[in-house]
């Protein structure tokens, strides 16, 4: 191993890392902004130009307010699960070519932390640790609010995982590979795999609903359902803490944004510079569309999710599955 | 390096483990094994198993969350649980047997020099595909078998679990469920 990719590694990680807490940031800046705008409000408009600066109002109030460990909690699962949220939203970018690979002064920088030849599956896995954050916090929290949290983010995870594994099982047959890059390179061969393939088209859509539920959002933001649950896992935490678990949800957003719109929407295609604004467009789109259905869609019980998960959704997956593998063999 | 990342790792998952084995506290063994687990996946990275490694990991985040709904259901998370320790001799002796056994399983291979792999790597495939070749190949019995196993464990689980599965109790009318209460206790099970 040299230096130069040891150097370049790290400076791709602390890149990532910046940018991506910085967009969790304005990520609540937009969500405000469109929500507000789709209920006829202004939304947050005092601090700074359009309320622009309401990020930094925001982050400073986050840090450095008292962090609060309630008694009866228990101490180090209660500090370790934000941790976890947030720490695990970052891990999965390591898989995740976040652009085409360009040339900087002459030395070709690769925007990809590791190519390993299995990507989305330890993107899967490892956002899949994710929810052991809300677990955790709701069962350490000793608060009956933050237990019914957790119970819901157990029964959301065995639902929706089989969903999104079987989703994505079509795609991997049609290309052939788990690595993110070879997705790129077929569909910019081969068209989109979402309008290439009508069974593509499926895994997609399927794909795009249990992603809402592994992202937490609006309709299946069960697990801090506000009217019903108080604040679910998030409870009991104030400041950072809080803050960490906020960080890692918008992470998660944009990170899955990249995902769906790589495996299922062409990626950056050719890797031109068009290709990269493409890819950044429609990761745009993706995250526009977690804050469009929080404005137009109630959120539905924990068991319409179980039953729209394990009997629409899976065996339509399932059905999908077959169809493709009988349509690759002849 | 390599070294240096596989005692690390050992160090970290026999003290996690340990922690499970050792704590009375549920949350604190259930979490300490799930980090175990995830810990276990590094030593499939460091022999390339890429695949395996994550199978590893999201088999067993989805098996351990299973545990902690059990432990959210039978004990209160946030209190110590009272255990009935087996008396300390029988204990050590069965652990100590048990650590002699997989220490001499593992060396197997490499006291006894006539013992090949059946099956080497395949040169020139990616390791998801090397996995998939032999499983599809050698071990096609067992993996069905193996695949029937678990579909027998999952009928048995509906129809265990399955009472009452056609009706839905949120789809239900107030007077419905009044009316489904008094006729179970009217029938007055005897188990």
């Amino acid at each position: 191993m040299d230096t130069a990719f040891i150097i370049e590694t790290l400076v791709k990680i602390v890149v990532v890392l910046l940018v991506f807490s910085a967009l969790a940031g304005f990520g609540t800046y937009f969500e405000r902004k469109v929500l507000a705008f789709m209920q006829r409000r202004l939304g947050p408009m005092h601090v700074g130009p359009y309320g622009l600066l309401q990020i930094a109002a925001d982050g400073i109030k986050l840090f450095t307010k008292e962090d609060i460990v309630p008694a009866g909690v228990v101490g180090p699962i209660f500090k370790i699960a934000p941790v976890i949220t947030a720490a695990t939203a970052f891990m999965a970018a390591a898989a995740i070519p976040f652009l085409p690979e360009f040339t900087i002064f002459g030395y070709t920088v690769h925007p990809i932390i590791a190519d390993v030849n299995i990507g989305i599956l330890y993107i899967l896995g490892v956002m899949a640790i994710g929810l052991y954050g809300p677990l955790l916090g709701g069962m350490a929290s000793n608060n009956k609010w933050s237990l019914i949290s957790a119970a819901r983010g157990a029964a959301i995870f065995i639902s929706y995982e089989v969903v999104t594994g079987l989703s994505l099982l079509v795609p991997l047959m049609i290309v052939g590979s788990l690595s993110l890059l070879d997705f790129n390179e077929y569909q910019a061969a081969n068209g989109w795999m979402a309008f290439a393939h009508p069974m593509g088209f499926v895994s997609f859509i399927l794909f795009w609903i249990a992603a809402f539920a592994e992202t937490g959002r609006t309709p299946f933001h069960l697990v801090a359902n506000d009217h019903e649950i108080i604040d679910g896992f998030g409870t009991e935490y104030s400041g950072m803490r809080w803050g960490l678990f906020f960080i890692g949800e918008y992470a998660n957003m944009f990170f899955i944004s990249f995902v769906m719109a790589i495996i299922f929407l062409g990626g950056y295609g050719d890797g031109t510079v068009m290709g990269a604004l493409g890819l950044l467009l429609k990761v745009a789109f993706f995250f526009f569309f977690f804050l469009w259905t929080r404005a137009a869609w109630p959120d539905v019980r924990p068991d319409q999710l179980m039953w729209l998960c394990w009997k629409v959704l899976m065996p339509l997956a399932v059905v999908n599955v077959v169809i493709t593998g009988i349509v690759m063999m002849f | 390096m390599e070294a240096i990342a596989f005692y690390l790792f050992a160090f970290l998952t026999i003290v996690m483990f340990t922690y499970t084995v050792m704590s009375n506290q549920a949350l604190y063994a259930l979490s300490s094994m799930a980090a175990g687990m995830i810990m276990i996946s590094a030593f499939f990275f460091m022999l390339n198993a890429d695949f395996l490694g994550v199978v590893q990991i999201i088999v067993y985040t989805g098996a351990v969350m299973a545990l902690y709904a059990f432990g959210m259901m039978f004990f209160d998370t946030t209190r110590e649980v009272k255990e009935n320790n087996s008396p300390k001799i029988v204990v050590l002796t069965l652990s100590a047997l048990a650590a002699v056994l997989v220490v001499a399983i593992v060396s197997m291979p490499l006291m006894a020099e006539h013992i090949t792999a059946a099956f080497p790597e395949p040169a020139g495939v990616v390791n998801p595909k090397a996995v998939g070749i032999v499983l599809f190949t050698k071990y096609l019995v067992p993996f069905e078998v193996a695949a029937v196993m678990l579909l027998v464990a999952m009928i048995a689980g509906i129809v265990l679990a399955g009472k009452k599965m056609d009706r839905s109790l949120t789809q239900m009318k107030d007077e419905e469920i009044a009316m489904m209460k008094q006729q179970d206790a009217e029938r007055k099970v005897t188990l």
